[in-house]
């Protein structure tokens, strides 16, 4: 195990015989995909940080600026002092929101996909396909209304529970859970533990949860950055002078249209939070999916 | 772990503590009760209270609020289908899901093959594996408003780098919020910007589960390399393509942040409404117009909508070696 340098990512390589090697080596053609696509990828990032850092004359001069200007800690106090954005609120509150939503929705997955996945119970199949079913339903936009009506009656508009609760429901984590547990925990396993006398829950604590960790590590992230990201519903039940960080951009960007270097100022610091999750749990992410395919 | 010998069984999975004793004794019936039979449903019941609640009955309110006259004044007025016929004869609305799937399909298409090409080239071996494989996801962690800004820049009539770009080919600036293709391309850059990476890794992991000796078969018998990828990949593949291309139309048909953003905020969709999607038709009706009533029915009208474009989609990944 020691000579492996990615244990997530070399499984299956080490596997494939000498013969056969060609087919797998990269070509100068699949070199240049990559580098294009990295390149592609990284450019309007790259690009946010040039203009964050220069004045609205430089933005807007022909041809545009590639390379970043010195002026980004000005442009950043422009946009934490700016009296419309409420942006130091809107970041804090879209941590509190994203940290809570993925702390309760990997919980409930988790527990939702192990009782699907591995334990037998009357009408589970039943229950099973309704979350599929739910999965195909954009409950946001078809439940807009009623939901909107209903944080009025509860007097939540404004607040950030409005934008927490609706988001603790979500199809996509207990199939991704489901499909996990079943890779991840062999019948046997659960048999094994039931044998020595434990508990669903212990089993869950003790068999399930160890087992499912990339899984859940994958769920969380996935979660974190769509509530991280999502515009619509706070849009309409966050007022202005208590956002998301995305409403803080969008009043930045409704009030300050030309000015650039302040949008793009805060449009870079609301991806930063992202950017460390990725940087910290990237490895993660890849070797949860990778592995989950795996092992199937 | 020199090979796997035993292939079908997941090896690293942790083995439950076998220091454990029995503790099964006898008149405890009620908890192993308790822990056989009420602990699934305990499990599942978080979900189906939270479905219940911001769910089934958001979506039930929004069926009964569409057959309603509902407004912000609070009249409330029975009207039967009134909604749904006028909607079927509002040219706003038919724009709203013109827009949305042409958008989706300028999207999707381009996105899925660039997508299975970059897995692809993924699945070869290569040197910074994990960072290239980074690299590929890194639009994802980019917000979409923040994907929006920059693009809106990228595409700005007189001071974007797009036009720069095509103005060494001599073409004329584009006013690229101005007209329907235009900014319908802009947009679709956009989501595939974003999407494409994430595709591709999924892809990824799904080649990865194709058995290579299926390949190294087909070596044999001397199919090429492009006739291996179509027949072999493809088909292999389709577990992973229904839920790309059926991620893929939800949000695509649910479109809402980055034409918005497009537009600095504004769910009108530009002058002529040349962009708006459904999801911002449904937006400007319930919370600009504030007509309850016709937003639910254009909400139901959306889900018609995507209901219609996963079952095609569905058929038409099912017929993708569909010999298999």
């Amino acid at each position: 195990m020691t000579t492996l340098s990615a244990p997530a990512t070399t499984r299956r390589r080490r596997k494939a015989p000498g013969g056969a090697g060609s087919l797998w080596t990269a070509t100068p053609m699949t070199r240049l995909i990559l580098a294009v696509t990295i390149i592609i990828s990284a450019f309007p990032l790259y690009y946010m940080i040039v203009i964050a850092s220069r004045t609205n004359t430089e933005a807007t001069d022909m041809p545009p600026p590639f390379l970043p200007g010195g002026k980004l800690g000005e442009n950043i106090q422009r946009v934490l002092t700016n009296p419309d954005a409420h942006y130091l609120t809107g970041l804090t509150n879209s941590l509190i929101i994203a940290c809570t939503v993925t702390l309760s929705v990997v919980v409930i997955s988790t527990f939702a996909g192990f009782a699907f996945a591995r334990l037998k119970f009357k009408g589970g199949k039943i229950l099973l396909l309704l979350v599929l079913l739910t999965m195909m339903v954009p409950l946001q936009q078809m439940g807009i209304v009623p939901l909107y009506r209903l944080m009025v009656s509860l007097e939540w508009v404004g607040s950030i529970k409005a934008v927490i609760l609706p988001f603790l429901l979500n199809g996509f984590g207990v199939f991704l859970m489901t499909q996990y547990t079943e890779q991840a925990v062999p019948n046997e396993l659960i048999e094994a533990a039931r044998v020595d006398g434990a508990s669903t829950l212990r089993i869950w604590w003790n068999v399930v949860l160890p087992a499912v960790r990339p899984g859940m590590a994958v769920l969380g992230i996935n979660t974190f950055m769509l509530i991280w990201n999502d515009f619509m519903w706070p849009l309409i039940v966050l007022t202005p002078d208590n956002p998301t960080v995305q409403v803080a951009i969008n009043s930045l960007n409704a009030k300050y249209g030309t000015d650039y270097v302040l949008i793009f100022s805060g449009t870079l610091m609301s991806i930063l939070p992202l950017i460390v999750v990725f940087i910290a749990f990237g490895r993660q992410i890849i070797g949860g999916l990778m592995e989950g395919a795996v092992k199937a | 772990m020199s090979l796997h010998v035993d292939a079908g069984q997941p090896t690293r999975a942790p083995m439950p503590p076998s220091r454990r004793h029995v503790r099964q004794r006898p008149g405890r019936s009620f908890m192993t009760w308790l822990d056989l039979k009420a602990a699934p449903y305990l499990l599942v019941s978080p979900y189906y209270l939270l479905f219940l609640i911001f769910g089934l009955f958001p979506l039930g309110f929004t069926l009964y609020f569409s057959f309603f006259d509902y407004d912000l004044t609070g009249t409330v007025e029975w009207t039967g289908l009134g909604n749904y016929t006028a909607m079927l004869g509002d040219a706003a609305f038919w724009k709203a899901v013109v827009n949305t799937l042409a958008m989706f399909l300028i999207a999707t298409i381009p996105q899925i093959l660039l997508a299975l090409m970059l897995a692809n080239a993924l699945n070869k071996r290569f040197k910074f594996q994990l960072g290239v494989r980074l690299g590929v996801l890194l639009p994802l962690v980019t917000s979409v408003v923040a994907v929006a800004v920059v693009f809106t820049q990228l595409y700005g009539r007189d001071w974007g780098v797009v036009n720069w770009v095509l103005g060494w080919f001599g073409a004329d600036p584009i006013d690229w919020k101005a007209e329907r293709l235009p900014s319908w391309i802009a947009i679709a850059t956009m989501i595939d910007w974003r999407w494409t990476g994430y595709n591709a890794i999924i892809f990824l992991a799904g080649m990865q589960t194709i058995p290579k000796d299926l390949y190294e078969a087909a070596s044999i018998d001397g199919a090429s390399r492009r006739r291996q990828f179509w027949q072999i990949t493809i088909p292999m593949l389709r577990p992973t393509m229904i839920f790309v291309v059926l991620n893929s139309t939800i949000g695509g048909l649910t479109l809402f942040s980055e034409p918005t953003t497009f537009y600095n905020g504004n769910v009108h969709g530009g002058t002529n409404s040349q962009f708006q999607t459904v999801s911002m038709f449904i937006f400007e009706q319930g919370f600009r117009e504030f007509d309850y009533g016709y937003a639910s029915a254009a909400a139901w009208l959306l889900f018609l909508l995507i209901l219609i474009g996963s079952g095609i989609n569905f058929l038409l990944i099912r017929r993708i070696g569909g010999n298999k």
